[in-house]
């Protein structure tokens, strides 16, 4: 065990899958001499050449496309797309292409593909390059989604990520890049999709957040615990395939359910996961369940209307006692 | 051995363009070998092309199949035997079995939504092509991909594609993929001249020309994007000049003359496999069906159609091969039986075959 940052750990992820497959290959925007937007692929050219290192010219479409092509053919391509809010320029090639190929071509050929983006706020880069938008892809079938929220589960989610013969799109946050944590090596850093991580137990409610909401959530499930609050928090790491069955659980026990979105609020991840804990455990509520989300607004660039915009641990504190309370 | 002559037009991107028409100049007692000459602004090139007999009569085989197939296909779709929508390449038989004729095996295909052509060419089973379009589990996708979503790995052929364009990034993918892995593949991107103008065509190209990627081009330029004529689409007489814009060379050549794409393809190939990189051959030629079922054709006239069959690719080879005498009535009628009864067991195959169970529907979703 090894404490180290969260963008040295998806680094190690790569540097690992790459040494291990000579089929992985990365690829996009200014990740070769530059080292990628936020630094994650620095090292990667030097160790293993621009062959498996390709810096693209700026055509998400045409260089997603690729991969897509690649990856039928017998490769494991890693994109890297510089910001989510780029993703609506590859949408086409992973909506349309990847995810349904499996499917429509008969099951012929897997397409092992791993696209990586930065998404969310916090940095006040403004409407489009902050936003948070997993739950467009939770509607298309056939693409897995990893939100990951500490280095460990950078690290093992993107290894395994790199393993899977899925499309599988993998959304970092850029205020967790600097978040620190320890990390195994090798193989023993492996984590399966779909397992939830309990991250602080207790009675009082259930919480469920991700990526860097999953990081403010445990900073107030510690200040509700202190004023005598306990929380049962989940972060469930995998968005497809998504774990109910603890969320459910626990549910079951607090009888209070509080989940906490940066996307915005309509039709966003809350809404499915609120949907599909009510008709399990609806007889076990105690309270209506409580969507703690980004208004349906643009973000904004200014960082007192971003940070107005986005829940942070004050805002979910102040949700979670509300609800305890009703 | 038998002798074609074939008109290949070369761009030239600094001479003055026109509205150049294209056309087919054969000239069988001819003695001439290549020649260049000026033509209506542009480079041209008289090509004399040497080529086997055997390999004409069995380009005219595949071609009458894929026409009766079509023409099978499009009447089964009317009659409402087969659902959904089907787009026929009636008219464009010369380019697929001309351009599959010049790949290796192993060479990967990528093709479009007017694709079963280039996959009967390419070597696919017109009875699993026949069962896809029935929705039979037998079919190559089992009945989930329909008419534009038909692959056949083994045969390199990685499917048709339901957004125009669409396949072109999986071409500049596959080849980069046989480029990491050292293999001496290549990748040959079929699309239509309204795929040319989606921006994924444009990155393609240049992703495709800065790593220099083994990928052979094949438009098909039928004249129309659905209803819209290439002249009100392009501002440029050739789309084959586009390929100047990213590097390497465009060709344009007579799209109904099988032997001249193939040609076209056997030296972009050889190109793409000495690692020179990519070229883009423009193949004139012309959708004689409508773009889909229920196209009424009113964006073109009747005249306009009754030019363009007369310069149908599949009744020009006819009359080449009866005019030296290597196809005779009797054997024209022989070929033509037999294409028939390929077409036809390929209707009993796909009639006779299940359809998919309704269980399977969500399996598959993930490999």
């Amino acid at each position: 065990m090894r404490e180290i940052s969260y963008t040295d750990a998806l680094r190690e992820a790569l540097r690992e899958e790459m040494a291990r497959d000579a089929t992985v290959f990365v690829l996009g925007e200014d990740i070769a001499e530059y080292g990628g937007a936020f630094g994650v692929t620095r090292g990667l050219l030097d160790a293993y050449g621009s062959q498996r290192v390709l810096n693209t010219p700026i055509s998400e479409p045409g260089f997603t496309g690729a991969a897509i092509g690649a990856a039928l053919t017998g490769t494991r391509p890693v994109v890297e797309i510089m910001f989510m809010d780029f993703i609506g320029l590859v949408t086409d090639q992973l909506v349309n292409q990847a995810a349904k190929l499996h499917y429509v071509l008969g099951e012929q050929a897997p397409c092992p593909l791993v696209v990586r983006t930065a998404g969310g706020g916090g940095r006040c880069y403004g409407p489009t390059h902050s936003q948070t938008l997993e739950a467009w892809f939770m509607h298309v079938p056939g693409i897995k989604i990893v939100v990951p929220s500490t280095p460990a589960d950078a690290k093992g989610l993107l290894k395994t990520a790199i393993r899977d013969d899925n499309p599988v799109l993998f959304i970092e946050h850029k205020m967790l890049y600097s978040r620190r944590g320890n990390v195994l090596e090798g193989d023993a850093a492996l984590l399966p999709f779909g397992r939830a991580r309990c991250i602080t137990e207790g009675d009082d409610l259930t919480m469920i957040a991700w990526s860097w909401m999953s990081a403010e959530a445990e900073a107030a499930a510690k200040e509700l615990e202190a004023g005598g609050v306990s929380v049962d928090l989940f972060d469930p790491r995998t968005l497809a395939p998504l774990d109910m069955a603890p969320l459910e659980e626990s549910v079951r026990k607090t009888g209070r359910a509080l989940i906490v979105e940066e996307g915005c609020r309509t039709a966003g991840v809350s809404a499915e996961i609120a949907c599909r804990l009510f008709e399990c455990v609806h007889e076990y509520l105690d309270a209506p369940i409580r969507r703690l989300a980004s208004p349906d607004v643009p973000v904004p660039a200014s960082p007192v209307l971003e940070e107005a915009m986005i829940p942070d641990r004050n805002a979910i504190v102040q949700a979670a006692i509300e609800l305890v309370q009703s | 051995m038998g002798w074609t002559l074939t008109l290949c037009t070369t761009y030239d991107s600094t001479s003055v363009r026109d509205e150049t028409r294209w056309e087919n100049i054969r000239a069988p007692n001819s003695e001439s070998k290549t020649k260049e000459f000026r033509l209506q602004g542009r480079t041209c090139m008289y090509r004399k092309i040497r080529c086997a007999m055997q390999e004409l009569i069995d380009h005219y085989r595949t071609m009458l199949v894929i026409r009766f197939f079509e023409e099978e296909v499009e009447d089964l779709f009317s009659q409402g035997v087969v659902k959904g929508t089907t787009h026929p390449a009636i008219g464009q038989e010369a380019v697929a079995v001309g351009a599959c004729a010049a790949l290796r095996p192993g060479d990967y295909v990528t093709s479009t939504h007017r694709g079963h052509g280039h996959f009967l060419a390419r070597g696919g089973d017109p009875k699993r092509i026949m069962a896809e379009l029935f929705g039979k589990q037998s079919g190559y996708s089992g009945g989930r991909g329909g008419s534009q979503f038909m692959a056949d790995f083994s045969l390199g052929f990685l499917g048709g594609n339901g957004i125009t364009g669409g396949s072109i990034p999986v071409a500049t993918g596959a080849a980069l993929s046989a480029k990491l892995q050292a293999s001496e593949q290549i990748a040959l991107c079929f699309f239509g001249d309204g795929a040319a103008n989606q921006g994924t065509f444009h990155e393609s190209l240049n992703l495709v020309a800065i790593w220099k990627l083994p990928v052979v081009y094949v438009c098909e330029n039928n004249m129309y994007a659905m209803s819209m004529p290439v002249g009100d689409a392009f501002a440029v007489t050739d789309i084959a000049d586009r390929a100047a814009g990213y590097g390497f060379p465009g060709v344009v050549v007579d799209g109904n003359d099988p032997i001249a794409v193939q040609r076209a393809v056997e030296t972009a190939a050889e190109r793409a496999r000495q690692g020179e990189g990519a070229t883009l051959i423009e193949c004139k030629t012309y959708r004689l069906s409508g773009h889909s079922r229920g196209d009424q054709r009113h964006y073109r006239t009747r005249e306009e159609e009754a030019r363009a069959r007369a310069a149908d690719p599949i009744l020009r080879l006819r009359e080449m091969l009866s005019a030296d005498g290597t196809l005779s009535d009797e054997d024209d009628v022989s070929l033509k039986d037999e294409a028939r009864r390929v077409v036809s067991d390929a209707v009993t195959f796909a009639q006779e075959s299940e359809y998919p169970d309704p269980t399977t529907l969500e399996k598959g979703v993930f490999a």
